[in-house]
C-alpha cells in the first residue's frame, strides 16, 4: 500500500489524455462559438435529419462490414486454432503482417487496384467486359473496412478458441454429438466472448473512420466520422463539431452496453 | 465365452512417437461386468479407455464391439460413456443442462429428460444443485456431476477413469456401494479405472492389474489377491514380503536362511525363485518356538492391528501384522504356514510375466 504512488502516472496520463479532451469536447458541445454561454443548439443540429442520414449509413456500413469480418474471420481463427502447430505460427504471422504495413499505404493500394484502369478492370478488358466503377462505391469502402479491420475480429477469437479446453470437445462427441452439434452446442458458445471483442474491436475503428471512406468513398463521400473532420479542419466550427462527436460518442455507448448485457444473459448458443 | 463378450481388445498395441504405452493388450471383457483396470500412475489406463472410447487410435490391434471391430468408428457413434478423470464439464452450462446434454441430443422429450436428471441428481448426492454453475462446486461435486452426466444415457458400456479419487472416505465408499448398485440395477458393464487397490478389491467381478503398458495378471479380486502372479503383482496388491529363494523340490522351499515346507508342486527342482508372504499371514511367537527369530524395529499402530518390521538375520526386514503389540527392541520369532508360502518362478522381466 506504501507503493500506492506507483500508479500515480498512469492517473496523471489518463487525467491528461483522456479526461482533458473528453471534457473539452463536452464543453465546446454545449457553448456557443467563440464565448462561454451554454447552449443545446450544437446537439439539436447534430440531430437533424440530414446528419442522422449520414450517421444511420455510417452504422449499416459499420454493421455489414462487421458482420462480414465475423464471416470470414471466424472460420479462419478456427483453422488457426486447430491446424498443426507447425503451420500455426506461420498462419498468425501471415495473419498479423498487413497490420505492420502503413495503413494509408494500404488503402492506396487498394485504390490502384480499384481504379478505372487498375489492375482488376485491365485484367477484365482482356475478357471483354468494359470498366466496371469499383472505386468510390459503398462496395469500395466495405472492402476497405473489411481488408483492414478483419485482423481484429481474427485475433480475439483465435485466442479464444486456443483457450478453450479440447476435452470438452471429447466430451461432447462421448455424449453423441457429432461435430456440427460439438460445434454448435460447445465451441460457438464458449468463443462468443471472443466474438463479442472481436465485434467491438471491428465496428468501433469501422463506425468512425473518416480515411477509408476518403480514399476509397471519393471526396464528395460522407460517413460521420468525414463530416467530423470537415467541422474541425475545413469549416473550423469545432463547436459543431464536437456536438457530433458527442452523440456518436453517446450512440456507441448504447450499443455496448446493449451488447454486454446480451453477452452477459444471453446464452448465445440458442442462438443458432 | 467369446459369444458373451461385449469388447475385445485384441493385440492392441499404442505407441507416442517411439514410446510404447501400451504393449500387446488382449482382454476379453464380459456383458454386464465391472472389470477393474488397476495399475501404478502413467502404466496406460487412460490410453486403454481413450482407445475403447474413440478418442485415441490404437497403433496397431483391434477393438470389437459385439464382436464388429469399432478401430475406425468416431466417439458419437460408439454405444459407449466416459466418466473423464478431469470432469470436463460444459463451464457454459449449469448443472442440469451438463447432464441432460447427452438427452438432448438424443431428443428425448422435454418431461422424461427432466425426470431421468432429477433421479441422477438424487443418486449422486446433489439434489437442488440443478440450477448450480458447474464452475461453483467443489472438486468432488464436479465429479459427481461427471458420473451423472455419463450415467443418464444407460450406456450399454460405461467407461469410468478414476471417477472418486476427489472424494472424501466417507463419501467414496457411499459412491463405491452406489455405484456397483447402479451397475447392477442398469445392467451394464463397467470398465473402471483407479490405481487405489482397495477399491479395486471391492467392487470389482475381475481386476486387470497392468504395469508399463502389459497386463500383469486377470482375474477375479480373490485369485489375484491370494495367488499373485509375480511379485509386482503380489507387490501392488496389498503389502507383501517379497524375497529371492530356492525351489528344493515340490513341497520344499528354501529362503531366509532355512527350508520352508510349502504347498507348490511341479515347478521344478533347485530353481531361483520369489517368494510372497503376505504381513497378515505371518504368526509372531516367542524367540525359541519361531522357525526365524529376528529383532523388532518398528512398530506401527493402524487401527485394528500393529504394523511392525522386523529385521532376521540373513538381514531381509519383515513386515508382520499382529492385534498383539511387541515393543520395538525386544526379540520375536516368525512362524509361517505351509499355505501362506507364494512361489514364483523369478522372470527378470517381471513385465513379460502374463
Ligand atoms: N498424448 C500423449 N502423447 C504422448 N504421451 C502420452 C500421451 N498420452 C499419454 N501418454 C503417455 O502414456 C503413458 C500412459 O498414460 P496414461 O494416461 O494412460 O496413464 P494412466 O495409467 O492413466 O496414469 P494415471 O494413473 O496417472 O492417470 C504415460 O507415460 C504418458 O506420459
Ligand atoms: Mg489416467
Amino acid at each position: 500500500m506504501e507503493r500506492r504512488w506507483l500508479v500515480y502516472p498512469y492517473h496523471i496520463w489518463m487525467l491528461l489524455f483522456t479526461v482533458v479532451p473528453l471534457a473539452l469536447i463536452f464543453y465546446f458541445a454545449f457553448t456557443v462559438k467563440g464565448t462561454y454561454a451554454f447552449t443545446l443548439e450544437n446537439i439539436q443540429q447534430a440531430a437533424s435529419p440530414v446528419y442522422l442520414k449520414v450517421l444511420w449509413h455510417s452504422v449499416w456500413l459499420a454493421a455489414v462490414s462487421t458482420f462480414a469480418c465475423f464471416i470470414i474471420g471466424y472460420p479462419m481463427a478456427m483453422i488457426l486454432a486447430t491446424c498443426r502447430v507447425k503451420y500455426r505460427n506461420m498462419l498468425v504471422v501471415i495473419t498479423i503482417i498487413p497490420m505492420w504495413m502503413n495503413f494509408l499505404l494500404r488503402t492506396y493500394a487498394w485504390m490502384t487496384l480499384l481504379e478505372k484502369k487498375g489492375l482488376i478492370n485491365t485484367v477484365l478488358s482482356f475478357f471483354n467486359i468494359a470498366p466496371l466503377q469499383l472505386l468510390y462505391t459503398d462496395g469500395a469502402v466495405l472492402l476497405g473496412m473489411v481488408y483492414n479491420f478483419l485482423p481484429f475480429m481474427i485475433l480475439p477469437i483465435y485466442s479464444v478458441l486456443m483457450k478453450m479446453d479440447r476435452s470438452l470437445l471429447e466430451a461432447a462427441g462421448d455424449l453423441g454429438a457429432d461435430a456440427w452439434t460439438s460445434f454448435r452446442r460447445v465451441t460457438f458458445p464458449l468463443s462468443l466472448p471472443g466474438v463479442y471483442a472481436g465485434m467491438l474491436m471491428v465496428f468501433m475503428p469501422a463506425v468512425t473512420t473518416f480515411v477509408i471512406s476518403r480514399l476509397l468513398g471519393g471526396g464528395q463521400y460522407m460517413l460521420i466520422g468525414n463530416v467530423i473532420e470537415q467541422q474541425f479542419l475545413a469549416i473550423g466550427d469545432w463547436n459543431f463539431g464536437s456536438a457530433l462527436s458527442v452523440f456518436m460518442m453517446i450512440l456507441i455507448i448504447i450499443s455496448m452496453a446493449l451488447l454486454s448485457r446480451y453477452n452477459k444473459n444471453g446464452n448465445g448458443g440458442m442462438l443458432l | 465365452m467369446q459369444d458373451q463378450c461385449i469388447i475385445n481388445l485384441v493385440n492392441l498395441t499404442k505407441q507416442f512417437e517411439d514410446h510404447t504405452v501400451l504393449d500387446k493388450i488382449n482382454l476379453s471383457i464380459r456383458r454386464n461386468e465391472f472389470l477393474t483396470l488397476l495399475g501404478p500412475s502413467g502404466c496406460g489406463k487412460t490410453t486403454t479407455l481413450r482407445i475403447i472410447a474413440g478418442f485415441e487410435q490404437a497403433t496397431s490391434g483391434q477393438v470389437l464391439f459385439d464382436g464388429e471391430d469399432i478401430s475406425k468408428m468416431p466417439p458419437y457413434k460408439r454405444r459407449v460413456n466416459t466418466v473423464f478423470q478431469k470432469h470436463a464439464l460444459f463451464p457454459h452450462m449449469n448443472v442440469f443442462e451438463n447432464i441432460a446434454f447427452g438427452l438432448t441430443i438424443k431428443k428425448t422429450p422435454k418431461d422424461e429428460m427432466r425426470r431421468r436428471v432429477e433421479e441422477m441428481l438424487k443418486l449422486v448426492n446433489l439434489e437442488g444443485f440443478g440450477e448450480r454453475a458447474v464452475e461453483s462446486l467443489s472438486g468432488g461435486q464436479q465429479q459427481r456431476v461427471a458420473i451423472a452426466r455419463a450415467l443418464v444415457n444407460e450406456p450399454e458400456v460405461l467407461l469410468l477413469d478414476e471417477p472418486l479419487s476427489a472424494l472424501d472416505l466417507k463419501l467414496r465408499k457411499g459412491m463405491q456401494v452406489e455405484l456397483k448398485r447402479i451397475q447392477q440395477r442398469v445392467g451394464s458393464t463397467f470398465i473402471y479405472v483407479t490405481h487405489d487397490q482397495e477399491e479395486a478389491l471391492t467392487m470389482s467381478d475381475t481386476i486387470v492389474v497392468m504395469n508399463g503398458g502389459r497386463i500383469q495378471q486377470i482375474g477375479r479380486p480373490e485369485d489375484i489377491y491370494n495367488e499373485p502372479k509375480n511379485p509386482f503383482v503380489a507387490d501392488f496388491i496389498g503389502e507383501s514380503n517379497i524375497l529371492p529363494g530356492r525351489m528344493v523340490r515340490d513341497e520344499l522351499v528354501e529362503f531366509a536362511g532355512r527350508e520352508f515346507v510349502c504347498v507348490d508342486r511341479g515347478i521344478g527342482e533347485d530353481l531361483p525363485v520369489d517368494i510372497v508372504v503376505r504381513p497378515e499371514d505371518i504368526v509372531l511367537v516367542s524367540p525359541e518356538q519361531g522357525m526365524l527369530t529376528g529383532v523388532v524395529r518398528e512398530v506401527t499402530f493402524k487401527g485394528v492391528h500393529y504394523e511392525m518390521v522386523i529385521d532376521t538375520a540373513d538381514g531381509f526386514s519383515w513386515l508382520a501384522q499382529s492385534t498383539a503389540m511387541t515393543p520395538a527392541g525386544q526379540e520375536v520369532g516368525i512362524n509361517i504356514g505351509p499355505n501362506e508360502i507364494h512361489v514364483m518362478l523369478r522372470s527378470d522381466d517381471v513385465r513379460g510375466a502374463v
